[in-house]
């Protein structure tokens, strides 16, 4: 086994997401599976070889510091599910 | 011929020849969208009001003197991948968690087909978050192919290869991480292109796998590719990864022939798992290209096994990074049950996405977490850096590369939906491409006996998008393949 039913719980807490038993339980085989195909990338020698992380090498892209205009709070908020006082609102946080 | 027959640059012509108008077309794609989108479900929205507005407002354009100096997309219906963020319009992503949103601006790419004088049809079926290779993972349920409903139209730009394919729209913007427009545009028998990574900005699209990501033209034939990237290339000061670096006139070099040209096959490329149909197709696409004047070189891209292991860790690891902004906060679904903010991130996450996506957000979230990192996330970057050497490896000695777009025709809805790792394998001719950053383009060569398309892959250069074009045009020229239409 790549990785257990514990495992696969435990980064469900840390992806943020509530997952029931049946959604678990798959989740389980086929991330064994994946995991078990990626296991080939080990055959390669990768000592010495800088990583990618972007095809295309980029820069800092630095432009002039000039202040622009924002979209304004009333579209900011237009989707948001609850706001009060122009501010997005959430379930209570510190108990 | 009716008016949804033709491409963007023989319409371009008509318009400007007064013999139709903006809003005699915008109708005849709506009514043909209302005529046949039921049975094939590629439309998430349409919005049909703006759409008249524009063309209104395209045709007042086209009757002024100087009607040829207007921009070249003047009047032309459009649609776009529901993946695009569009100003008014609802935004999904196909995705349930986005099901009522209301962008309050246009991306980039929007806003300069806007500015070019398109008229925006409406929003494209898709996979959830563009993760997919059928276009079965979304919300709204399958997009179905117009070559034959019971078989998928590929993914994740599903809805955009085949609603061009279906005349519903001259032509369509995609995006493309892993293949998600060759792969359709292949399924569908239209053309698709996918840039070098930072020739397009990816402002106001929505991330999946940002170093990966790549916004591109899907339409009727070679011409209308080249018109439409044209319209979209370019440095955008929104976003960073964008290149400075002029944009060509695609059109310009189109007919410049592929006499000399040194086109390469890669044998990797050409294995047992290989659909025998589609070999045989691609083969003869290969002869048409000797019989102009190439010349066929065999390549290596010895890494090309390693290419779906290795994106299926960053991709998910850049997607488990991108997609934590969906909490419930600031835009999307909220699930509150009043136990607190982190049961209600975790709730709405549960109940907003798809078992795709579900899956892609733990996958990544394993790669990247603690005392995994390094065996799986850096391990899949060094390998990227090997198959990009391997291009431009292979660029030094040939000017583009020619492959199969994907292993086999479409396949039937439902086929590969219970093996996840054996829809992952259908990409394996279009991932190496997004890992290496360079260019590629999808053109019909030829239809299987079960009467589906088949695609040929040309891969070019960084920056190679010229060259690609003008081969994929001698071909088209020399071939009928483009004509052939599917039959609704």
């Amino acid at each position: 086994m790549k990785i257990t039913r514990q495992e696969v719980e435990a980064v469900a807490r840390l992806a943020r997401l509530a997952l029931d038993e049946s959604e678990l339980d798959a989740l389980t085989g086929q991330m064994d599976a994946i995991l078990g195909y990626v296991e080939q990338l080990n055959e390669l020698n990768t000592d010495g070889i800088l990583p990618t992380a972007h095809a295309v090498p980029v820069e800092n892209a630095f432009r002039v510091d000039v202040a622009r205009q924002g979209i304004g709070i009333d579209k900011a908020l237009q989707n948001a599910p609850e706001t009060g006082m122009d501010s997005f609102r959430v379930p209570k946080v510190i108990e | 011929m009716d008016l949804t027959g033709y491409t963007l640059h023989e319409l371009r012509q008509l318009l400007l020849r007064r013999e139709t108008s903006s809003v005699e077309v915008t109708r005849a794609f709506l009514d043909r969208i209302a005529a046949t989108d039921e049975g094939l479900n590629l439309f998430i929205t349409v919005s049909e009001q703006e759409a008249l507005q524009a063309a209104e407002l395209a045709d007042l354009r086209l009757s002024q003197a100087d009607a040829a100096a207007s921009p070249v997309l003047t009047g032309i219906p459009l649609a776009l991948k529901d993946i695009f963020v569009t100003a008014g319009v609802r935004t999904t992503c196909a995705s349930k968690i986005l099901e009522n949103f209301i962008p309050p601006y246009d991306g980039t790419a929007v806003s300069k087909v806007k500015e070019a004088g398109a008229v925006l049809l409406g929003k494209l079926n898709m996979d959830e978050f563009a993760m997919g290779s059928s276009n079965e993972n979304s919300a709204f349920g399958p997009a179905r192919n117009p070559w034959n409903r019971d078989y998928v139209t590929g993914g994740s730009s599903g809805g955009s290869a085949a609603c061009v394919a279906a005349r519903q729209a001259v032509a369509s913007l995609g995006t493309d991480t892993g293949g998600s427009i060759r792969q359709p545009a292949s399924h569908c028998g239209v053309v698709g292109l996918k840039p070098t990574y930072g020739r397009v900005s990816r402002y106001g699209v929505i991330a999946y796998a940002s170093s990966l990501d790549q916004v591109g033209p899907l339409t009727r034939d070679v011409e209308d590719c080249a018109l439409l990237l044209g319209v979209v290339a370019g440095h955008d000061p929104a976003d960073s990864t964008s290149i400075h670096r002029d944009v060509p006139d695609y059109c310009a070099t189109l007919r410049d022939g592929v006499a000399g040209m040194r086109l390469g096959l890669p044998r990797e490329y050409f294995i047992d798992g290989l659909d025998p149909e589609v070999k045989q197709t691609v083969e003869k696409a290969i002869a048409v290209y000797k019989d102009l004047g190439a010349e066929i070189v065999e390549v290596s891209l010895p890494h090309t096994q390693y290419a779906v292991a290795c994106y299926y860790l960053i991709a998910t690891a850049e997607a488990s990074s991108n997609l934590a902004r969906y909490d419930g906060v600031r835009f999307g679904l909220r699930r509150d049950e009043g136990q607190g903010l982190i049961e209600m991130y975790r709730q709405s996450r549960a109940a907003g996405f798809g078992d795709e996506v579900k899956r892609r957000i733990m996958l990544g979230t394993y790669a990247l977490s603690s005392g995994y990192y390094d065996a799986y996330y850096l391990k899949a970057q060094k390998v990227r850096t090997l198959i990009r050497q391997d291009f431009l490896e292979a660029f030094g000695k040939v000017d583009a590369i020619l492959t199969p777009v994907a292993p086999t025709p479409a396949f039937r809805i439902d086929e590969k939906t219970a093996d996840p790792l054996q829809m992952y394998l259908s990409d394996i001719f279009t991932i190496p491409v997004n890992l290496a950053g360079t260019c590629a383009m999808s053109i019909p060569c030829g239809v299987s006996t079960a009467g589906l398309p088949i695609g040929l892959q040309l891969i070019g250069s960084p920056f190679g998008e010229e060259t690609i074009l003008r081969a994929a045009y001698s071909f088209e020229q020399a071939t009928d393949w483009h004509r052939q239409q599917a039959k609704l």
